[in-house]
C-alpha cells in the first residue's frame, strides 16, 4: 500500500483478498454474496454505531423486510428513472395443469418463467421507499424524523465488491419544509462524516448523482450535479475509483408529490434522508484495517463493539 | 409570431412545472427554479416541448440552464429552427 494511497490496486484484488481470507464468499451470480460472522457482526457494530448518532430521540425505528408492496413501489417512480436497477417478484399461482405445463417447459429447457404472473410485491431499490406510503399525508409543522433499516436491490450484476446486487442501509429521513429537509441533509453529512471518521475511515463528502437511465435521465443527473441535491460520503478503496459509503439526499417534492405528503398550505412536503451503506462501510472496514478483525486498531473495535 | 411561441411556452408551464406561483406574475426572464420549479418538473416541462414542437433537444442542451427561464426555453427552441422562436 503506498503511502496516503488506496489499499488496493483493483476491485478484483479486493474481492480476492477478502474471498481467501473467507470473511465473504462468491457465488454463481456477480454482485450475490454469502458473508461471513466476522462481516455480520462488524456490520452490527457500525448499525449500533450509526443508531448511537441519533439526535431526533423520538423518531420511530422500523426495520423494513426485503420485499414491499408492488403499489407503493410504482409511487416512487423509480420505474421512470431507474428501469434498469429494478427487481420484480414473479410468483407461481396456477392450477395442476399449469404447473405440470411448466414442468415441461422447463424440462425442454424453455422460458418457465412465462407461466408465472408478478406477484403483490417487488424488491426495494432503496430502503426509504417502503416508508413513505406508510405516513400521515399531513405532515406536522414540525416536520416528520423517521429512522429505518433494511434491504435495497439493484440489478447491476458486477465483479466489483463495492457493487453488491443486494445491500443494507440505515436510513435518517425527515419530511417537512424545503428549509427543515435541507437542513437535515446538510446536518446529517457532517455528522455522517464524522461518525464515520470515528472508525477510522479517511472519508471525504462529493457532490454526486445518480445514475438516472436514458435521456431523461441524463437531464435528471446533470440537474442533480448542478443543484447539490446529492452529496456522498467517499472514502478510496482502490485506486480505481472511490467507494461512496454513504449518501445525503434532498429529493426535493419528489417523495411529497407522488405519495400525497403535504404541508398545512397544501403543497406537497420536501424531504432528505441520509444512507449509511452497511455493507460497503463494513467493506470499507475490511479494506482499510485488514482481514483479521483483532488486529484492528482499538479504538475502532471499541467503537463497533466488537 | 414569437409571442405565440411564448405564450405555448406559459401555457406547458402552468401545466407542468408544478410552479409556487402564477406563470403570468412571471416575467420571461425570471429564474423558473427560483420560482419552485424542481429537477423532476423541469424533466416534464423538456418532454411537453419535445412533444408540442416536434423535436428533440440533444444532448448538450439537456441541462438545468436550459429551462431556466421563458426566454431560456425560446431561445432553445430557436435553436432547433421552430417556426416563430427568434426573436
Amino acid at each position: 500500500m503506498a503511502e496516503g494511497g488506496a489499499p488496493y490496486t483493483t476491485p478484483d484484488d479486493l474481492r480476492t483478498t477478502l474471498e481467501e481470507a473467507g470473511v465473504f464468499r462468491t457465488t454463481a451470480v456477480d454482485g450475490v454474496y454469502h458473508r461471513s460472522w466476522d462481516w455480520e457482526r462488524v456490520l452490527r457494530g457500525v448499525e449500533q454505531h450509526v443508531m448511537g448518532k441519533r439526535v431526533a430521540t423520538d423518531a420511530p425505528r422500523r426495520w423494513f423486510p426485503p420485499v414491499m408492496p408492488r403499489e407503493e413501489f410504482l409511487k416512487t417512480d423509480y420505474l421512470r428513472s431507474f428501469p434498469d436497477l429494478v427487481g420484480s417478484i414473479d410468483v407461481f399461482d396456477g392450477t395442476d395443469k399449469e404447473h405440470r405445463a411448466l414442468l415441461a417447459v422447463l424440462e425442454d429447457g424453455g422460458d418457465w418463467t412465462s407461466h408465472l404472473t408478478p406477484g403483490e410485491v417487488v424488491l426495494p431499490s432503496s430502503v426509504c421507499h417502503p416508508l413513505y406510503g406508510t405516513l400521515p399525508t399531513d405532515v406536522p409543522e414540525d416536520g416528520l424524523d423517521e429512522e429505518c433499516s433494511g434491504w435495497s436491490f439493484r440489478h447491476e450484476p458486477s465483479l466489483d465488491p463495492a457493487r453488491m446486487q443486494m445491500f443494507r442501509i440505515y436510513e435518517y429521513v425527515r419530511i417537512g419544509t424545503p428549509a427543515q429537509a435541507l437542513a437535515h441533509r446538510d446536518e446529517w453529512l457532517d455528522r455522517g462524516l464524522a461518525a464515520l471518521g470515528e472508525l477510522g475511515l479517511p472519508v471525504r463528502s462529493e457532490a454526486a448523482n445518480d445514475p438516472f437511465f436514458g435521456r431523461v435521465g441524463k437531464m435528471l443527473a446533470a440537474n442533480q450535479l448542478e443543484s447539490s441535491l446529492k452529496y456522498e460520503m467517499v472514502v478510496d478503496l482502490t485506486d480505481v475509483r472511490p467507494t461512496a459509503i454513504g449518501s445525503s439526499n434532498y429529493h426535493e417534492d419528489h417523495f411529497g408529490d407522488t405519495f400525497g405528503l403535504h404541508l398545512a398550505d397544501g403543497t406537497p412536503a420536501h424531504s432528505s434522508c441520509i444512507g449509511f451503506g452497511l455493507d460497503r462501510i463494513t467493506l470499507a472496514l475490511f479494506a482499510v484495517h485488514g482481514v483479521d478483525v483483532a488486529g484492528w486498531p482499538a479504538e475502532v473495535r471499541s467503537a463497533l463493539q466488537c | 409570431m414569437s409571442s405565440t411561441v411564448t405564450d405555448s411556452i406559459r401555457a406547458l408551464l402552468a401545466e407542468h412545472a408544478r410552479l409556487g406561483v402564477d406563470v403570468a406574475s412571471l416575467s420571461d426572464t425570471d429564474d423558473l427554479y427560483t420560482a419552485g420549479m424542481t429537477s423532476h418538473a423541469s424533466v416534464t416541462v423538456m418532454l411537453a416541448c419535445e412533444d408540442e414542437w416536434d423535436v428533440e433537444f440533444p444532448q448538450q442542451m439537456l441541462k438545468k440552464s436550459t429551462f431556466a427561464s421563458i426566454a431560456n426555453i425560446r431561445a432553445a427552441l430557436a435553436e432547433l429552427e421552430v417556426e416563430g422562436a427568434s426573436a
